[in-house]
């Protein structure tokens, strides 16, 4: 039987406590939003998966119909859609995000 | 394919008729806009269903000609 994408996906998602889908990767982000996600985790000091969506076509718009948002990047913590870039930075400057993590039990500092 | 900031504007507020939309070009390129969407509809909603109430609005435009659209939504104070 083959996997199907919101399988994978899923998969992924379960598959860390925070994960990042992203176009590119943390060292070499290639897009102004998914490099400000990352700029954001790392200011938290949080461990976190990354997916380069621009490497797996299926996981790129797949991903979109998974969580019914039509953007990259987008934030998993703890197998729950968080949002995108907006959200993370509002939830950052609200000093939300960082309370969330502590909340999830996520660990920091890596 | 870029879009207008009227254009934006005209969806949002088809979708969400009692919208306040304000909308930024920041880079004067017609391709990357910042809208600040305020809404009696998003009241008691979080912020992910209320971004997709917008994105709704905005069409399935969203990601694809509409490319770079910063997003913040709030309900009236």
């Amino acid at each position: 039987m083959t996997e199907s994408v919101n399988d994978r996906i899923q998969g992924v998602v379960s598959s860390a406590d925070v994960v990042l889908f992203m176009k590119g990767t943390p060292l070499f982000p290639q897009c102004g939003f998914s490099s400000r996600a990352v700029a954001i985790l790392d200011h938290l000091d949080v461990e976190y998966a990354s997916v380069d969506v621009l490497q797996d076509q299926e996981i790129r718009q797949g991903i979109k119909s998974f969580s019914d948002w039509p953007t990259i990047p987008q934030l998993y913590v703890k197998g729950e859609f968080l949002g995108g870039s907006d959200i993370m930075m509002e939830m950052y400057e609200a000093g939300e995000l960082d309370a969330l993590l502590r909340e999830k039990g996520v660990p920091r500092g890596g | 394919m870029a879009m207008t900031s009227e254009e934006i504007e005209r969806l949002i507020r088809a979708g969400l008729p009692d919208a306040l939309v304000e909308i930024t070009d920041l880079a004067g390129d017609g391709d990357h806009y910042a809208a600040r969407v305020t809404s009696e509809a998003f009241r008691g909603k979080p912020r992910v269903r209320q971004h997709q109430m917008v994105y709704a609005a905005l069409e399935g435009r969203m990601g694809g000609e509409l490319h770079a659209l910063q997003l913040t939504t709030q309900a009236p104070d």
